[in-house]
Formats: C-alpha cells, sequence, structure tokens
C-alpha cells in the first residue's frame, strides 16, 4: 500500500494508468504534461508536488518534485489535501471540482474540455491505486 | 456544493417587449439575422427602444448555426460602436452569437476556444446583456452555454461560462406567434430533448429537476397543439416558449448527455440544424441509456399522465409516447431520411465517432459511453434501427 502523497504512490500511479485500457482509449490523442499539487490543509504539513507526464493514453514520467519551481509544465491541477482524499476516493467528481473551484487548473483550457472522458479515466485510476492515506 | 445560475430577471408573457422601453442604456447593439429583420420582429424591438430614447446600432449578419467568422465580425462592430446594451434577438444562432460578441467585445484579448467555465472573463464592466428568443427552442436565453460552429474544422464548440449568461430574458410570444411549421416543431424537440438530459444527467439536482418536469409537461401538453393550430393559439405558444426558457434553465443547472454529443457531432459534419439533429438522436440515445435511467424515464411518465402496471413499462411508454410524438410530428427519425448518402456517411464514420468522444455532452451522461457504442449508434441512426445494446 502506497502512502499519499508520495514518489511511491505516483509511480504506482504511472504505472496502474499504463494498465489501463479504458484510459489509454479515452486519452489516446491526449499530449501535456501536468504538475498535481496538494496544497497544505489540517491534515498535511507542506505541500507536495507531482510531475506526471501524459503521452497518448500513457505515462511517461512519473515522480514527486522538491517544490513546484522545479519543472514548467503545460498544464497546473491544484487542490488542498482533504480535496485530494475525496478526488481519489471517487467522493468527488472531478469535472464538478473543477466547476466548483475545489481544484484549479491552469493551461489551455479548450484543448482541456476536449479530453474530458480522459480526465475522468484518469481520476478513476488514481482510486485503482492501494492507497494509505496519512 | 454545487450552483443554480440563471438570468437576473425573466420578463414573460403578453407585452413583455415593453420592458425595453425604459431599459437604462444609452447605446445598444442589436445581434440579429436578416429573418428576423424581414418578419418584422426587429421592427418590433425598435419601436420599444426608440421610446427609451436609445442609440442603436443593428448587426443583422448571423448565419444559422454560427460560425466563428460572425462572431468575429460582430465582436469588430461593437468594438467600434461601444455598446453599454447587446440585444440577442432571434433564435439561438443569435442569441448564443450575441453572447460570444459579448465576451469579444468586453475581453478582446480572449480567444473565443478559451470561453469556458474556468477562465475569469470578468464581463459586466462595459455592457449588459439582454436575450430575447424568437424560437421556442433553446433556452439559449437562460443557459450559460454558447454553441459556435468551427467551419474549417467542421466541428460545434461547446463553449460555457456562468459569466456569458444573459443579464435579462424577455419572452414575448408575440415573437412566436406567426412560427412555420418546422420551426415550431424542430426548436421545441431541442427543449424537449434537453428536459429530459437534464433530467437523467448524473449531475442532475432538485433544481434542474423541478424545471425539467415542468418543461416535459408543458411539451407534451402544448406542442401537438401548436404544431396544429398554430398562430391562432396563442395560449399554445406562450406555453411553449416559456417551456424552452424551463428547459434551458434545467439543462444548463444539470449538463446534457450523449443525445446532444450525437447531435453536435453530426450536426457539424453534415450541416444539419440543431434541432433537427436532436430530434433524430432523442430516441436512439434515450434508449442507450435505458438500463441507467429507466426509473427516471418512469417518473416523466408518471407526471405526463401515463400509466402502466410496472415501474418498467411505464418508462418503456413514455419512450413509445416520445416515438409518437416525433411521428405526429413528422420530423426524421433516421439519417438515411436526410438525403445523406450512405457511402459518404460510412467515410465519415470515425470523424462522427471522434467529435462526438471529445463533447462535453458525455461528461455526465447515466451511461458510461466507448468509441464502440457511439459507432453503433451512428450506425443504427442511419438505418433507423432499434436500439439492442
Ligand atoms: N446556448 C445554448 O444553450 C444552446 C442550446 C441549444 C442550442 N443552441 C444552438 O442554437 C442554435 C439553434 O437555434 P434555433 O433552433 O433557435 O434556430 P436558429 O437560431 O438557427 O434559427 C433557425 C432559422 O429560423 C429563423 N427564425 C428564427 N426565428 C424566427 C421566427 N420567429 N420566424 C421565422 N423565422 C425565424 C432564423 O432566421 C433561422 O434562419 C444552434 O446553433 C444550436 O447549437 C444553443
Ligand atoms: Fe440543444
Amino acid at each position: 500500500m502506497a502512502k499519499f502523497p508520495s514518489d511511491e504512490w505516483v509511480k504506482e500511479f504511472c504505472k496502474t494508468l499504463n494498465q489501463n485500457k479504458a484510459y489509454e482509449e479515452a486519452a489516446k490523442t491526449w499530449e501535456g504534461d501536468f504538475l498535481f499539487i496538494i496544497t497544505p490543509d489540517e491534515d498535511l504539513d507542506k505541500e507536495y508536488v507531482f510531475y506526471v507526464d501524459l503521452w497518448h493514453g500513457k505515462c511517461r514520467e512519473a515522480r514527486l518534485l522538491s517544490n513546484r519551481e522545479e519543472k514548467r509544465t503545460e498544464y497546473i491541477y491544484e487542490g488542498k489535501y482533504s480535496n485530494w482524499k475525496k478526488l481519489i476516493k471517487g467522493e468527488i467528481d472531478p469535472i464538478k471540482g473543477l466547476l466548483t473551484r475545489k481544484f484549479k487548473l491552469k493551461g489551455n483550457m479548450s484543448k482541456v474540455m476536449r479530453a474530458t472522458k480522459a480526465a475522468k479515466e484518469l481520476v478513476k485510476t488514481a482510486s485503482l491505486v492501494p492507497t494509505d492515506f496519512i | 456544493m454545487w450552483y443554480f445560475s440563471s438570468p437576473k430577471l425573466i420578463v414573460f408573457g403578453e407585452d413583455a417587449l415593453e420592458y425595453l422601453e425604459s431599459v437604462k442604456a444609452s447605446k445598444v447593439f442589436i445581434v440579429t439575422d436578416k429573418n428576423i429583420a424581414s418578419f418584422g420582429l426587429l421592427e418590433k424591438v425598435l419601436k420599444h427602444l426608440e421610446v427609451s430614447g436609445v442609440e442603436v446600432k443593428v448587426f443583422d449578419e448571423v448565419e444559422p448555426e454560427p460560425p466563428k467568422e460572425t462572431i468575429f465580425k460582430g465582436a469588430e462592430l461593437a468594438s467600434q460602436f461601444k455598446p453599454d446594451l447587446i440585444i440577442g434577438l432571434g433564435g439561438g444562432s443569435c442569441i448564443d452569437s450575441a453572447k460570444a460578441i459579448r465576451v469579444l467585445y468586453e475581453r478582446p484579448d480572449v480567444q473565443i476556444e478559451e470561453i469556458s467555465p474556468l477562465t475569469n472573463l470578468g464581463l459586466g464592466k462595459k455592457t449588459k446583456l439582454i436575450c430575447i428568443p424568437t424560437t421556442s427552442g433553446t433556452g439559449a436565453e437562460a443557459t450559460w452555454a454558447v454553441v459556435i460552429t468551427d467551419k474549417r474544422k467542421k466541428v460545434k464548440l461547446e463553449l460555457a461560462s456562468r459569466e456569458v449568461i444573459s443579464d435579462v430574458a424577455i419572452l414575448d410570444p408575440e415573437l412566436v406567434k406567426k412560427l412555420p411549421k418546422k420551426l415550431t416543431v424542430e426548436p421545441a424537440l431541442d427543449a424537449l430533448a434537453q428536459a429530459i438530459e437534464a433530467y437523467i444527467s448524473q449531475w442532475k439536482n432538485d433544481f434542474s429537476d423541478a424545471l425539467a418536469v415542468k418543461a416535459v409537461q408543458l411539451i407534451f401538453k402544448y406542442l401537438p397543439r401548436a404544431y396544429k393550430k398554430g398562430s391562432s393559439d396563442i395560449e399554445a405558444r406562450e406555453k411553449m416558449h416559456i417551456a424552452a426558457t424551463l428547459s434551458g434553465l434545467a439543462f444548463s443547472n444539470s449538463q446534457v448527455t450523449i443525445l446532444h454529443a450525437l447531435a453536435h457531432s453530426a450536426g457539424a459534419i453534415f450541416r444539419i440544424p440543431h434541432g433537427r439533429a436532436v430530434a433524430l438522436f432523442t430516441p436512439y440515445s434515450l434508449r442507450f441509456n435505458f438500463s441507467k435511467s429507466w426509473k427516471l424515464y418512469a417518473e416523466l411518465a408518471e407526471t405526463i399522465g401515463l400509466k402502466a402496471v410496472s415501474k418498467k413499462e411505464l418508462a418503456v411508454k413514455f419512450l413509445n409516447e416520445i416515438e409518437k410524438l416525433l411521428k405526429e410530428l413528422k420530423v426524421a427519425t433516421a439519417v438515411k431520411d436526410l438525403r445523406i448518402e450512405r457511402e459518404e456517411y460510412l467515410s465519415k464514420i470515425n470523424e462522427l465517432v471522434e467529435r462526438t468522444m471529445e463533447s462535453t455532452g458525455l461528461i455526465a451522461n447515466p451511461r458510461e459511453v466507448t468509441e464502440d457504442d457511439v459507432k453503433k449508434l451512428f450506425i443504427y441512426a442511419y438505418e433507423g434501427k432499434n436500439v439492442d445494446f
């Protein structure tokens, strides 16, 4: 079981994505890398930043960065820890989460709005990773 | 957590256009089309605006299923004229054009594709927006959606932002009294579909449910009357006009489904008017969603007074009732009846599927949708075959 957030977790997530056919189909034209930022709240002491490179239905690279300045990406997806927890548990609809500003997304919006199915599969995959929340 | 959005004010009923006489503005930019002008509808609006003494400029070049180019031209003229009020007057096409022109006029730095729920537009600093529908269908006067066609890419841009919603919607039955038969039926079936979609979407909620139910009730009761009696049944006209806005409010506070995704995809690729495309894909989409939505179909069936021994039967009855209505209104329910050649259609099937998969209509569809499903739906819809998967 991987602890969330950790380098081990995001690597496990990447591996699970690469085994997920539904994600592969939904994201087959997707090109674009992300910073997933987990901002601190009552249960998390500091900010965690994941780098995840998504390309044509596959995850090419994923790792924990030391901070958000370490890498420039096409997209930044950011939210507080308690919302990430709900997202991974499937308690927040990923698109609704964006529309209600529980999560912030920076990057080319028109491209992302055409890839909502891929986004949903991405989140579903996260819930498949055996996760231990701190 | 979720939101409910609507125009700040909805003025409806007989003489609703009189609202324009007391409008607080000095320069009004009207976005409309040549038909609206030639049918004397623009005239009616201008007459009331005259009373308020505002300066008016008319842009009447909107085409149906408006392309990006129209928006750019309108925005250019608006930025020269500098209005403090924009009025969208016409069907969904003129209203969407007005919404998009307003955005580009207020935010010339924004690309049209960037109009999204996640973009901060900060609208309202230069102008207000009033929408006055002349069809009873899309509900665009009350929604935060904007549908613009990218002709080059043959795709409908499904843009949305809660900020683009109109400040005021004016529903005056006088403007729809003389709608010809086709324009009575096709937009109305768009309204019916949107209301049902709002009711079965994963994003449904109590607010959207209430609006959807009322819209469905009004449409079943008054659409056949409006169709048969036309301008002699002003009550039916007025009720249909209200039903359309209710439907817009319903889906825009919930979501559409695969039905609109299919209609947008086919509509853009084969240039099918929106209402016609929606009507056509209605039976296929509703049957496709049956396994997930039948209980809700049964609820809707009850609200329009259908009866059956079991809920499942009731749900089936509801779908049959819709199909009966489509027949009665003489709309095409198979693509082959739209004079689209089979070979040409099949040659574009991948494009059709791709556009559908990218549509925001799939976000909250009750049933999971795969590429295979979509392909099958397009093929079944061509032939007019009953959905059995
Ligand atoms: N923004 C939204 O929420 C939303 C929702 C659904 C559909 N839409 C969009 O709306 C558009 C379709 O709108 P529509 O169905 O209202 O048709 P439309 O606006 O394209 O109009 C169709 C034709 O009817 C004519 N017309 C309009 N009113 C008339 C009247 N009173 N008498 C005679 N002729 C009249 C128009 O001149 C046009 O030629 C599509 O582009 C669709 O994608 C938008
Ligand atoms: Fe519609």
